[in-house]
């Protein structure tokens, strides 16, 4: 079950923490009035304070702070009703006051904890350490021109939240399955849109190896992995790294370095040595942050169904196998499309339909839910007409397809295509009469005990009528003739 | 009377009673400014002709019985206040060229009052220093002389030394200051004028170029203590663009100017008989506690036992501030830059060219206390002692309502004396540290003449935001002084 590398020496494990960079969702930055919003021209999202002009002074927002409980809340973890912005000094073009204001020593978010659900349905728990507030960078251009540096502050100042596991993690696909599970939790409180292409969540992976047993070794920093798929490659790409160093007699240096997915390594960044000194102090512009419990409860009460739980109860009050229920509520929006289809219907049918066939077609058409052409309520409509035995499962899929392609409603396609179910058992009978003397040889062979042959029966009498005649009533009539 | 001689209650009453216009008012500066600033250097940026063009703006709103409590009354503003479209620089090199898109809220307080601005005036540079001898404008020099002696040059303290010496000479009817650990109240006893550092989070600090932003305070200097009450009415109040500004009432400080101190009690301290206190300080202390009990206060000795520490804690924190406040001095959005050819060569010359050798010290005494392995040992260590500084003071006013001690352990010195060690210069400051440790509004009120005719300050020291306190014990020390002196330099009759 456990992931193990191989070695000239034995086996080895890996140990994994990720300390992912979540932007909060807001309309404004962390410490002033400037727009958060992602794009716009350079420099057109930038306040006095911002730019860290002489005498200004940051005011901490609000809503960000809200963002920051609400996530805290989501991982199930403590939050802490006393927290505090601490200096974090380095000189650097994108960073304009010299310093970055961040919650050192005294988070907002205490532990919690992240449930994981693997490939082989091993269900596993990754404990968060803590998460903070902070200020995002500016963005440094060095591609602009030949002797030139270009400084976008844009994001200078917008609110990031770090997340810092715990070593818990012991295999790349748990990685990946513990950065897409936050995703989902962020995306499900609306706390960050988890988009790792724009930067809008980033990744810092601790890495080291060690034999069964051992303690933890040194491990190395990989900075700034921004998709699931490369925080996947560069740990197996380290671990594999450092297995090599050990096992040449040598030491892993406790450093930070940078995943190259075009040459799949890694390399030193800067080794513990050239480390900064962040001499980090408390901001004296700033006071302890205190937040009160009622707050902390009130936003609480307004906090969506987490993934968890909605899981937990689709399980429970639709009757679906827990993996189908693991799917539905991937996003929040499929979750909601499953529950207006499946309400007062089948809801196992609902959910064969919505994981089968609808996520078939968005594939197939490169589309989201968002923007499906086929609406849960058309849906709806569809299978309520395969329960009032209007259609049966064979035209349905045939109407399903129309519906992807038309935009009509079922009953309109029906209506069109004259796909009406035929439940006249004269009009079967007939059908069943002419099939069976058509075939005759067959019919002997059924008698003889060939059962098998009796869904070739069926399957000639729906043939024969076109596929809209009544799957349990040809069943009936094929029954009493053979 | 001239009118670089009133004061700033008496200007406004004479401007309501049509004795003079604004205009007059304000010209009687600017042309005291352009006489003698050449000699003091007071100002660095003198603003005259936006000066009178305000005082006429305050002429029509005189006639129009529209004035404001500061209408027409010139001000010096120390160039640590960013205002709008006006050079503001620090004092030093690196901001030498820079003009502020935006007002500090302090002054626009005082712009929303009515006040004139006659200039910007000089300073230590980023207020670091206590003689006003490390600006990059050069230094003030001390209105007042020793007797007889007419060429020494003297000191007026720092760091608003230009601000002090420009109220003293006559060159503005009060300006505002800034007190980190006594950068009014120091020049103000060297300059014979009255001197308020506020409670921190009195005054706001928004737009004002940050020191020590822990210590950082605003506050008012003029020549009586009324004067100051009028000038801290405008100034103070909460605001939320500083989250360090304290959100309670103003109180009507000119109501407190002259309130009977029957039964108040005053603390002196043991502590401020410290070594090096002169005797001509410990002289106008005794009588200044004579005066105190005459107007009917109690007397009370207490201790401040952690008094010792309050430099030695001062040095640690201030520049630990600074040595991060300062950082974005980098040449790269705003002020002087000095190009080199990779980023980190580019931060080195500019701030090399940028900042003077005090300012320099204290980047990186405070670096180094900040550092790794270091940080537990000094700035952990400092952040303790000043927990225990603020907890004598709030002690001590549990049994009195009022400290009084000297501001500084001599009169005002000469320009070029203890400049050899830095730490003499430190020492100015051993009185003044203290409340500014602790946060606690303190007042220094010129008592009178020491032996070789330099003016003597006393300091008082309140609880927080009991500003009120400070301005009734002052004007009684002011009142029973009758500090009537004024410097050998100054605007009457220097045309």
């Amino acid at each position: 079950m456990s992931y193990t590398l191989e070695g000239r020496t034995g086996t080895w494990e890996i140990v994994v923490g990720l300390e992912v960079h979540a932007q909060v969702i807001s309309h404004s930055k962390l410490f002033s009035g400037a727009s958060a919003s992602y794009g716009g021209e350079p420099n057109t999202h930038v306040s006095l304070v911002d730019a860290g002009f002489p005498g200004m002074l940051p005011v901490l927002n609000h809503e960000c702070v809200a963002q920051a409980i609400r996530t805290g809340l989501g991982l199930r973890a403590r939050i802490n009703l006393e927290s505090r912005f601490d200096r974090k000094n380095y000189f650097y073009a994108d960073l304009p006051t010299g310093y970055q204001i961040s919650q050192f020593t005294h988070p907002i978010v205490g532990e919690g904890t992240v449930e994981i659900e693997l490939s082989d349905g091993t269900v596993r728990h990754i404990g968060i350490t803590r998460l903070h507030m902070e200020q995002d960078a500016g963005k440094s251009m060095h591609d602009q021109d030949p002797t030139r540096s270009f400084i976008d502050l844009n994001r200078a100042g917008v609110a990031l939240m770090e997340i810092v596991s715990e070593p818990d993690i012991r295999s790349p696909e748990e990685a990946g399955a513990y950065l897409r599970k936050l995703r989902q939790i962020l995306r499900y409180l609306g706390t960050c849109d988890g988009n790792m292409e724009e930067g809008s969540m980033r990744a810092d992976v601790n890495v080291s190896v060690r034999k069964a047993g051992e303690p933890f070794r040194t491990r190395c920093e990989i900075k700034n992995v921004n998709s699931i798929r490369y925080v996947m490659h560069a740990i197996e790409v380290e671990a594999t790294r450092q297995i090599e160093v050990w096992e040449d007699g040598g030491e892993v240096d406790q450093e930070t370095r940078l995943f190259d997915p075009s040459r799949n390594e890694t390399r030193s960044l800067r080794s513990k040595e050239d480390a900064h000194d962040y001499r980090y102090f408390p901001d004296p512009d700033l006071l302890p942050l205190v937040v009160e419990q009622a707050w902390v409860d009130e936003l609480e009460r307004e906090l969506p169904e987490l993934p968890d739980d909605k899981r937990d109860r689709f399980i429970r009050q639709y009757g679906i196998p827990r993996y189908d229920a693991s799917v539905l509520v991937a996003e929040q929006a499929i979750a909601d499309y499953y529950e207006e289809v499946a309400k007062g219907r089948d809801a196992r049918l609902a959910a064969n339909w919505v994981t089968g066939d609808l996520f078939g077609a968005l594939n197939r058409t490169g589309r989201s839910i968002q923007d499906t052409p086929i609406s849960a309520q058309a849906l709806g409509g569809m299978l309520d007409l395969m329960a009032d035995g209007t259609i049966n499962g064979k035209i349905a899929k045939e109407v399903f397809e129309d519906m992807l392609e038309t935009g009509d409603s079922a009953a309109d396609i029906v209506e069109r295509k004259g796909l009406k179910q035929v439940t006249d058992t004269g009009a079967i009978d007939a059908a069943v009469a002419d099939v069976l003397a058509r075939n005759a040889d067959k019919v002997e062979e059924y008698r003889g005990g060939k059962d098998r042959l009796f869904g070739f029966f069926v399957g000639q009498v729906m043939k024969a009528m076109a596929g809209k005649a009544n799957p349990a009533i040809v069943n009936e009539a094929l029954k009493k003739v053979l | 009377m001239s009118l670089t001689e009133l004061t700033i209650a008496d200007a406004a009453a004479g401007l309501r009673a049509r004795k003079f216009s604004a205009v007059e008012l304000v010209r009687a500066h600017t042309d005291a400014i352009t006489a003698l600033n050449p000699r003091l250097n007071a100002y660095i940026t003198p603003t005259a002709d936006a000066a009178l063009q305000a005082a006429s703006h305050a002429d029509e709103a005189l006639a129009k019985n529209e004035a404001r409590p500061l209408t027409g009354i010139p001000l010096g503003i120390k160039d640590l206040f960013c205002t709008h479209g006006v050079r503001t620089t620090a004092a030093s090199n690196i901001l030498k060229n820079f003009v502020p898109p935006y007002e500090s809220t302090v002054t626009a307080n005082l712009l929303r009052d009515g006040a004139v601005f006659v200039g910007k005036t000089n300073l230590d540079e980023f207020a670091m220093g206590s003689a006003n001898i490390t600006s990059a404008f050069g230094p003030v020099e001390n209105p007042w002389k020793r007797n007889g002696d007419a060429e020494t040059k003297l000191v007026p303290g720092g760091s608003s030394g230009g601000s002090a010496a420009a109220v003293a000479a006559g060159l503005a009817m009060g300006a505002t200051g800034t007190d980190t650990g006594g950068s009014i109240r120091q020049p103000a006893a060297y300059c014979g004028i009255v001197g308020l550092k506020p409670t921190y989070g009195r005054c706001s600090r928004f737009g004002t170029i940050a020191y020590a932003s822990s210590l950082d305070q605003a506050g008012p200097m003029a020549r009586s203590v009324r004067d100051c009450a009028i000038m801290l009415q405008s100034m103070a109040g909460f605001d939320p663009r500083d989250s360090t500004s304290v959100n309670c009432d103003v109180p009507d400080y000119s109501a407190a100017v002259g309130r009977s101190l029957k039964g108040l009690k005053v603390g002196i301290p043991a502590e401020y008989r410290a070594e090096g206190l002169s005797a001509e300080i410990e002289a106008a202390w005794q009588q200044g506690i004579e005066w105190l009990k005459a107007a009917g206060c109690e007397i009370v000795d207490v201790s401040l036992p952690h008094t010792k520490y309050g430099l030695a804690t001062y040095y640690i924190v201030a520049p630990a501030e600074c040595s991060s406040n300062l950082a974005r001095y980098d040449g790269l959005r705003f002020g002087e830059r000095v190009p080199g050819d990779t980023l980190d060569a580019m931060y080195e010359a500019t701030r090399r060219a940028g900042f003077g050798p005090e300012v320099r010290r204290r980047i990186m005494m405070g670096t180094y206390v900040l550092s790794a392995g270091y940080y537990d040992a000094y700035y952990l260590k400092a952040q303790k002692v000043r927990s225990l500084i603020r907890r004598d003071f709030t002690e001590s006013f549990q049994k009195v309502d009022v400290l009084l001690t000297p501001t500084a352990p001599t009169p005002a010195f000469a320009q070029g004396e203890k400049t050899d060690d830095p730490v003499q210069m430190y020492l100015n400051d051993i009185f003044t540290v203290p409340a500014s440790m602790a946060g606690m509004p303190a007042m220094s009120v010129p008592v009178g003449l020491g032996a070789t005719g330099l003016p003597l300050g006393l300091q008082l020291i309140g609880r927080p935001f009991d500003e009120e306190t400070l301005l009734a014990a002052g004007s009684a020390l002011e009142n029973a002084a009758g500090f009537t002196h004024r410097p050998a330099i100054r605007a009457e009759g220097a045309k």
